[in-house]
């Protein structure tokens, strides 16, 4: 079991959390569709580190990203969504 | 290769059982092949088998990172089907239950296949309505598929938990009789040892580290075993397909997850059906040896770790406890995990890549162990003749683009909501 350590509420265990997809494959409602199909379906599927979008769905049911090495589950950094930095 | 028989099992008896050959070669490898297939899990296997029986290319070597076998294949429920509501899925999956139907024979390598029934369980109106329409598709394509009762279900598997205050009320099933379950190892085991005899050259410990090109086509690949060169190159990894076709700087619509299954200690005969609850997500069957095998949900979350975590290890028991009362004195003895191709419609993907010369086979999800000699043989066709056959051609690469899309659960796009 994963501790994801909310930047809003604490160390929670994994399971209040969710999963949604990786930091690079946000889709903008903008954006070209050739863009938005390659962020889509063109994923990298690291044997390693990769930034991910997660939610506390039960929790403050915030948007949070997380760096986690796919292999041994080990989080690297946590830190609080912000489009400002991550769109 | 001695062919196996009861004559050859009666005569080895009169020296002990010793002198047999092995199963099949441990070759070094050559410096070119025709087709190189990379994964010797089932599918893999089966495709290099295939090559050299149906299309005559017998120059193959299928690399191995590890020992065959030893990823997916050795890791799943052993469940064998093709009740899929889809007619793009249950074609090709009906294809590949055909070839369990008579791959011991095919491969005079016993693979246990014992067509038991799969029964889906319906726990509500709307999972009956469900089962119907699933059942209606199959019957339209020829696939035999019977609703049950619930009164039928229970005669089926008396020790299901039918009772008006049950957790999960039972209002009947869908059952599939062809379906059932086989002896997982086996069938690499088997299909390895028929290639092998058609010439193929299995070599495991070979683990590739990259794929060499020259002018947009494929030329070889690089190995933990030094180079190869190759005429094509099949991607057959599932779990790792990510990685290995990053190595030709590829990007594919698949993330790897974890998925968990248990085995529990081996008890008599109790359960004689493949109990599935598709609802639950859940899945019963019994091991020939005795163990009670169970299956949940994929950890729905990107992992390349081969264990899984404990809530579904919590939640596989709680939904065989409250499906089959009688499981809850057993003790679970073993669980391991898997790392599960997931593609983003539920679907396979059996496509060329945009590098001349090098193909896919991955993106099965959760359900490839049933589909390995269908897979193999589709496979092997596209890296025969390079075009899909009429089976595999709806799983191209380029669906994803063009909104063609294969989602039997009717959920959306992303790997974690199958």
């Amino acid at each position: 079991m994963m501790r994801i350590d909310c930047p809003h509420c604490g160390p929670r265990a994994q399971a209040e959390f969710g999963y949604e997809r990786t930091l690079d494959s946000i889709v903008t409602i903008d954006m070209p569709a050739d863009e938005a199909v390659a962020r889509l379906y063109a994923r990298t599927n690291p044997r390693g580190l990769d930034d991910e979008l997660w939610r506390h769905g039960f929790g403050c049911r915030q948007w949070i990203v997380l760096r986690r090495n796919r292999v041994t589950h080990e989080i690297v950094g946590v830190t609080a969504f912000d489009p400002a930095i991550h769109l | 290769m001695t062919r196996y028989s009861a004559f050859a099992l009666l005569k080895a008896g009169l020296t002990g059982q010793r002198g047999w050959d092995r199963a099949w070669r441990d070759p070094e490898p050559k410096p070119h092949y025709d087709v190189i297939v990379i994964g010797g899990g089932g599918h893999g296997l089966a495709t290099a088998y295939y090559l050299a029986k149906v299309h005559s290319i017998r120059n193959v070597a299928v690399l191995e990172k590890g020992w065959i076998g030893g990823g997916n294949t050795g890791r799943n429920t052993t469940i064998v089907r093709s009740n899929y509501r889809l007619p793009a899925l249950h074609s090709l999956f009906d294809f590949a239950l055909g070839l369990w139907e008579g791959m011991s024979d095919e491969l005079n390598y016993n693979v246990m296949f014992s067509p038991r029934g799969a029964l889906f369980l319906g726990h509500s109106d709307a999972d009956m309505t469900a089962l119907a329409q699933r059942g209606d598709a199959l019957c339209c394509d020829g696939i035999a598929a019977e609703l049950l009762t619930a009164g039928q279900v229970h005669a089926l598997v008396p020790l299901l938990d039918m009772s008006p205050d049950a957790r999960f009320p039972i209002h009947g099933g869908l059952i599939q009789r062809r379906g059932g379950t086989a002896r997982h190892d086996a069938v690499a085991w088997g299909y390895a040892r028929a290639a092998d005899g058609l010439g193929v050259d299995i070599i495991q410990n070979c683990e590739v580290t990259g794929i060499t090109q020259s002018g947009g086509r494929v030329t070889g690949v690089e190995t933990s075993r030094g180079n190869i060169g190759a005429g094509r190159v099949g991607i057959c990894v599932a779990g790792n397909s990510g990685p290995v076709a990053g190595l030709a700087g590829i990007r594919l619509p698949i993330e790897a997850q974890t998925l968990q299954a248990f085995v529990t200690e081996a008890v008599k005969p109790m359960i004689d059906t493949v109990i599935m609850s598709q609802s639950l997500h859940c899945y019963i069957s019994q091991s020939d040896k005795g163990g009670i095998v169970l299956g949940g949900d994929p950890d729905q979350f990107p992992s390349y770790a081969q264990r899984g975590l404990p809530p579904r290890i919590e939640r596989a028991a709680a939904e065989a406890i409250a499906l089959v009362p009688a499981l809850s004195r057993l003790r679970m003895v073993r669980c391991w995990a898997g790392t599960t191709d997931m593609s983003f419609d539920g679907s396979p993907i059996i496509s060329p890549l945009p590098v001349d010369g090098l193909y896919l086979n991955g993106g099965w999800c959760y359900g490839g162990f049933k589909a390995t000699p269908g897979s193999g043989f589709v496979y092997a066709h596209l890296l025969a003749t390079g075009a899909a056959h009429p089976l595999a051609a709806p799983f191209g690469l380029d669906r994803f683009a063009a909104g063609a899309t294969i989602d039997e659960a009717g959920v959306g796009f992303m790997p974690q909501l199958r």
